[in-house]
């Protein structure tokens, strides 16, 4: 699974701007991320770190700046492309600060759904699927395989059958995650998974995001406000205030930033030394 | 009762004066014609009037009574209403009996449905009941099928009967396309009866003027209907909630204008007469064959009946739904089936995924409106005679009325709500105009009773452990 560290950045943000009327949700932000690597966005509440996401993952269409993602040989200027694309073509998940899952359908729906498009192809855009084609059969069994193999890693086997919405919070929260990974992204998105998490969930969530950039190898940008979260499992970091970027590297480095010291001060001094 | 009491009173009284200002003038006095010159005079009702509002003070009070937990108390109100409009005793109109007796009725239920559906909800929780529902909701369905399937052949079906047969059916085929869109795609239609017409206007054009016939134009007609449902869907289907409601809505009624106004394609007002009906290999339901044509009777040597032809077109129309219910049913299994309910739970997370949302619902929409155009054909054969009078929005609101009150998404609850909205107002014609009143009233008692619909339960469309086997259930 584990392909050799790619040379260049996964995707490489470049002079981004996000203007709302007169509000300027981020003002020419660059930083990039790598395959392989949790990149964590970080900052105050209103800084930005949401509106970075709607921009890489095509909600909004960004006012000036460039979002170029390299994968596979294959260059996608995520900017131009419509919003869905940027799931389909370019292979970028991404959760939702506010939990967004198919509530009424089942946990294994939900994975299903998430396969849509390569399960659209298998059956013949419903045409093979209508007359129970072979093929068609055999590439539901294995996307059904697929969302096995996640709901094991997130322990969600047993509730496979029940719908998606009686599930407790942190379950929901790790199933989301399972959704976007069945898409087979080359980027996951992840605004704020440990938001509401108990202490022994928030260091499973750890786990789980470690065993994503390992085992799967895939480039995971990372919004958190839990430090300990954030310290123990990024390999780089991107701090935004103000909808500027005032600091970016290694956390050692930033957790003694004097830029980031002072946009923390006053707000959770605390954090950055958890 | 206590301190409540005083404010029930208050609150039925008031309830009573609403009715009475808006019934003064509805019910209480009507203009008739005097006749002989002498112009136009007053005709009162006022006994009317007074009798309606009493009854309703009486049943407002019955109902906070009810709601209050005073069950007893609403109970008599209750029975004391059944038994005032079942006595012979005169009151004015026998609009009134029928308004006093099933207000009691209403009140009635009202009051033991807390306690019956306390002691439904314990039984279905006994082992034996959970058995049961299971088992109920297995066959159910297929005892429904054979009802329908033998139908014809009871003593039960005679003309009456089995035309209302066909046209239930004909609404639980509507309400099962329409229940594509709505209850699976989650895509507010208002004008669905735009494909319907344009099933039946199809139909009824390509019969009389290239003499094709009715298995010829069927398909075509389904394909024509869908073919509108992309050209209009296309542009709209970006829109979301409401917005996408008073689009389909406009759809629904220009599509209506345009049949009214299009004089040299669809004689306008006057609409298409002598359209030929379904014909069995070839041969055609009559007593006399048009000329060049065979008659059924005569292909096999049967006395003609005139009810031979109705129990055909049942038969076509039962076929129809069904291939509406299994194809629906196939496609909720499919991938694109559970796009459609993963659209209408969340569209943005849905665009998340890499779903192209606009491709996704002019699926629906399509498959939809082509079981609207197939159900619009079948419509013009069995008329014989289509104008635009019959595609208003009303019909939309019924079709859209049952998909909402079976319980979005239920197949089996659109047959429930078909039979119970569309059968109950044809089974209460002696009320004359007022049997719009059984149609208010099955809708009001579903949305207080089942607020989600009849049959608001969801079978998974796909599982991970075998049903019934535990796993978290
Ligand atoms: N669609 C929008 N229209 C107008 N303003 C917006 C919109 N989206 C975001 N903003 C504004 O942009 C700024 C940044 O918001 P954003 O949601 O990106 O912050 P955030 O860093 O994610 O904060 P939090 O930690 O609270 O989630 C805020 O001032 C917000 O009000
Ligand atoms: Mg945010």
């Amino acid at each position: 699974m584990t392909a050799p560290p790619s040379a260049g950045p996964l995707i490489e943000v470049e002079h981004l701007t996000m203007r709302f009327g007169g509000l300027v949700a981020i003002d020419d932000v660059s930083f990039t991320a790598r395959s392989q690597a949790i990149t964590a966005v970080i900052g105050p509440n209103g800084a930005g770190k949401t509106t970075v996401f709607n921009c890489i993952t095509g909600f909004y269409k960004p006012t000036i700046g460039r979002l170029t993602l390299r994968s596979a040989g294959r260059e996608f200027l995520l900017e131009r492309m419509r919003g869905h694309e940027i799931g389909q073509k370019a292979r970028v998940a991404r959760t939702f600060q506010n939990i967004r899952l198919f509530s009424g359908m089942t946990v294994l729906e939900n994975l299903m759904v998430a396969q849509h498009n390569k399960l659209m192809r298998a059956s013949g855009w419903s045409l093979l699927g209508l007359v129970g084609a072979a093929g068609f059969q055999r590439a539901e069994a294995a996307s059904v395989e697929l969302a096995r193999l996640w709901l094991e890693r997130i322990g969600l086997v047993a509730d496979a059958d029940r719908p998606a919405g009686e599930l407790p919070y942190g379950a929901q929260r790790r199933l989301e995650i399972a959704r976007a990974m069945c898409t087979e992204p080359v980027l996951l998105c992840l605004d704020e998974p440990a938001a509401g998490l108990n202490p022994r969930e928030s260091a499973e969530l750890n786990q789980l995001l470690v065993s994503i950039r390992d085992r799967d190898g895939i480039g995971v940008l990372l919004i958190e406000h839990d430090m300990s979260v954030v310290m123990n499992i990024s390999d780089h970091i991107v701090v935004l205030d103000y909808g500027r970027k005032i600091a970016e590297g290694a956390p050692v480095a930033v957790r003694n930033d004097p830029a980031v010291i002072r946009a923390y001060l006053g707000t959770d001094e605390e954090a950055l030394d958890a | 009762m206590g301190p409540r009491l005083p404010l029930m009173l208050k609150d039925a009284g008031l309830t009573a004066f609403v009715a009475a200002a808006l019934g003064i003038f509805i019910v209480g006095f009507r203009t008739v014609d005097q006749g002989g010159g002498k112009g136009l005079g007053f005709d009162y009702h006022l006994v009317d009037l007074v009798v309606a509002v009493f009854v309703i003070f009486i049943g407002r009070l019955g109902l906070s009574m009810a709601a209050n937990g005073l069950r007893w108390p609403a109970i008599v109100l209750g029975v004391a209403m059944i038994v005032a409009g079942a006595s012979p005793m005169k009151l004015p109109s026998g609009f009134l009996h029928w308004f006093v007796a099933l207000g009691g009725v209403l009140l009635v239920i009202r009051a033991i449905w807390p306690w019956a559906s306390d002691a439904m909800g314990v039984a279905a929780r006994t082992p034996s009941g959970v058995a049961l529902g299971k088992a109920g909701t297995k066959w159910f369905g297929w005892l429904l099928l054979a009802a329908a399937v033998l139908m014809p052949f009871t003593p039960l079906a005679d003309q009456k009967t089995m035309d209302l047969g066909v046209l239930i059916l004909t609404y639980v085929m509507l309400g099962w396309g329409l229940n594509i869109v709505v209850g699976l795609a989650g895509l507010l239609d208002l004008g669905y009866v735009a494909f319907y017409a344009v099933g039946a206007y199809a139909y009824a054009l390509l019969s009389t003027h290239y003499g094709l016939g009715f298995w010829t134009v069927l398909p075509l007609a389904g394909m024509m209907a869908a073919l509108f449902g992309i050209v209009l869907g296309f542009p709209v289907l970006r829109l979301r909630g409401d917005y996408l409601a008073i689009v389909t809505l406009g759809f629904g009624e220009i599509i209506r204008l345009v049949l009214l106004n299009w004089f040299d394609l669809t004689n306008g007002p006057a609409g298409i007469g002598s359209i030929p009906g379904p014909t069995l290999f070839g041969a055609v339901f009559a007593e006399t064959p048009p000329p060049g044509k065979q008659t059924v009777s005569e292909m096999l040597g049967i006395a003609f009946d005139g009810n031979h032809r109705l129990i055909f077109l049942y038969y076509i129309i039962l076929g129809l739904a069904l291939i509406t219910n299994l194809f629906t049913q196939r496609m909720r299994r499919l991938p694109v089936g559970r796009a459609w309910e993963a659209l209408r739970e969340d569209e943005t997370a849905c665009q998340a995924l890499g779903i192209n949302p606009t491709n996704t619902k002019l699926t629906a929409f399509a498959i939809g409106a082509m079981f609207a155009g197939f159900a619009g054909s079948f419509f013009a054969a069995k008329q014989r005679f289509i104008s635009p009078e019959s595609f208003v929005f009303i019909e939309s609101a019924i079709i859209l009325a049952i998909v909402v009150l079976g319980g979005m998404g239920s197949q089996i609850g659109v047959v429930l709500a078909a039979v119970l909205l569309i059968g109950l107002p044809e089974w209460f014609r002696d009320l004359g105009s007022y049997r719009m009143l059984a149609f208010g009233l099955a809708m009001v008692l579903i949305m207080v009773f089942k607020p989600r619909g009849l049959i608001s339960h969801r079978e998974p469309s796909i599982r991970l452990h075998p049903a019934g086997s535990g796993g978290g259930g």
